[in-house]
């Protein structure tokens, strides 16, 4: 008997990493990176940094929008690590570090609606191959794609878009990676979960097994493979 | 003639909102159309980035960095709202489940085509967001525009120049001297600004106009 409760300890799951720089150790150098996050919401900016610090170059990333400010993606785009982006809206009063990376042809872009971005990644999660979408229909980030008529609207063929890595935020995780969220800090964070190999999460708060309602749980731990508690000041409460 | 301010036509929008409607309003003119929604409607806002039920903009102090429109400002969120991610926001609109979609544009075609996302310029960064998802998606789609460039040209055409959002979408047209219909034989213009005649409109505006019999 103690040699089976011995493995039952050997095989206990915990996904529980101590800090950033260990759960992001292994990114290497031309990897596809997908980062959570709609502006700074859910934007998971101790993960970032801690990507920064790696050194892994050459990236793909996949967010929504091109970085703010000098800070999180920003910062990472300025360090030079990303040779391309895709995303859905770059342009931004503050998108300083990209606007000056994209005229200069440092930094390549694939603009990707918003709800096709979602969709794309989506379908990754799902083994999903492709899927058709009215969205861009006749226009320019149509062109060259496979169209087709079904029932009286036309489609664009769209492919997913799968990840080695997803960085997200979370507002609280247990030790299985089950996740909840806070308000629209949630936006692309579980689709990305879905659709890379290795999902890492930073979160605000890690709480045991059993803790979480699991009628709350909004990311299933079978999408997480490594959580990081991060200590953040008090969000004010709306 | 009195041309619409900012407010104005965004009160004229918000007149036009049926209790009961689910609407997405676009990032910049039209969210201004929330201040503006009529007394006693019961009107459920949609934001791309994952909320419905969007309340009023918080008191200073109040704001929280987790609760956010889509054109990343501080919001509230309504009794019975509720919060989903990405791709279950953009099948409630790609899915047809949205009443009105509120979009800004640069031109709008007499067949109704939008272009709002790219002024095609070689040095022009192009910023698309859910603007193409929201043209195909809602159930109608209203634009809120400008009638005339600075330059004084008028942003209705007959074929777009700048690159479409989406082809054959927009339902109605506000701008400060008209509100326009789309339809399939033409644009029907079912109002003027004070003070200025349909000629007066019809010349400034370049493309065949049609006087709406009924008022809407």
């Amino acid at each position: 008997m103690r040699q089976c409760s011995a493995i039952i300890f050997a095989l206990v799951i915990d996904k529980l990493f101590p800090t950033a720089a260990a759960a992001l150790a292994d990114i290497p150098n031309g990897a596809t990176v997908m980062i959570g996050g709609f502006g700074n919401a859910g934007m998971p900016a101790a993960l970032i940094d801690a990507l920064i610090a790696q050194g892994a170059r050459d990236l793909t990333i996949v967010n929504n929008n091109a970085g703010n400010g000098d800070a999180g993606l920003a910062a990472l785009l300025k360090a030079k690590r990303v040779k391309k982006i895709l995303c859905s809206f770059p342009r931004q009063a503050d998108s300083w570090h990209f606007d000056g990376l994209y005229r200069s042809g440092e930094l390549e872009l694939e603009l990707v609606p918003q709800g096709t971005l979602a969709e794309r990644i989506r379908a990754a999660g799902a083994g999903v191959g492709g899927f058709y979408t009215p969205t861009a229909f006749g226009t320019k980030l149509a062109e060259g794609k496979e169209t087709r008529r079904i029932g009286d609207r036309d489609y664009v063929l769209e492919f997913p878009i799968h990840a080695d890595y997803a960085l997200i935020k979370a507002d609280r995780a247990d030790r299985w990676g089950n996740l909840t969220y806070r308000k629209t800090a949630r936006n692309f964070a579980p689709i990305m979960a879905s659709a890379a190999r290795c999902t890492v999460v930073q979160v605000r708060e890690t709480v045991q097994l059993g803790a979480l309602d699991p009628e709350m749980v909004v990311t299933p731990g079978i999408f997480v493979k490594r959580v990081v508690k991060i200590a953040t000041p008090m969000q004010k409460a709306a | 003639m009195k041309k619409l301010d900012r407010n104005q036509m965004a009160a004229r929008v918000a007149r036009d909102i049926p209790d009961g409607s689910i609407v997405n309003l676009g990032i910049g003119l039209p969210t201004l159309v929330a201040d503006h929604m009529p007394k006693g409607r019961e009107i459920i806002l949609h934001s791309e980035n994952g909320v419905l039920g969007i309340g009023p903009r918080p008191a200073p102090g109040e704001e929280d960095e987790d609760l956010i429109n889509a054109g990343k400002e501080p919001v509230t969120l309504l009794t019975g709202g509720s919060y989903f991610h990405h791709a279950d926001s953009f099948a409630m609109i790609r899915g047809r489940h949205l009443d009105f979609c509120v979009l800004g544009a640069f031109q709008v075609s007499v067949a109704g085509d939008l272009a709002n996302w790219h002024t095609g310029g070689t040095d022009a960064i192009p910023a698309v967001g859910g603007a193409m998802d929201l043209a195909v998606g809602a159930k109608k789609v209203l634009v809120m525009m400008e009638h005339l460039t600075k330059k004084g040209e008028s942003k209705i055409v007959e074929r777009c120049t700048y690159p479409l959002t989406g082809a054959r979408c927009v339902n109605r047209i506000y701008t400060d001297l008209a509100v326009i219909d789309v339809k399939p034989d033409g644009l029907h213009v079912v109002e003027t600004a004070e003070g200025l005649s349909f000629e007066e409109l019809q010349r400034l505006t370049g493309v065949p106009l049609k006087r709406m019999l009924t008022a809407a």
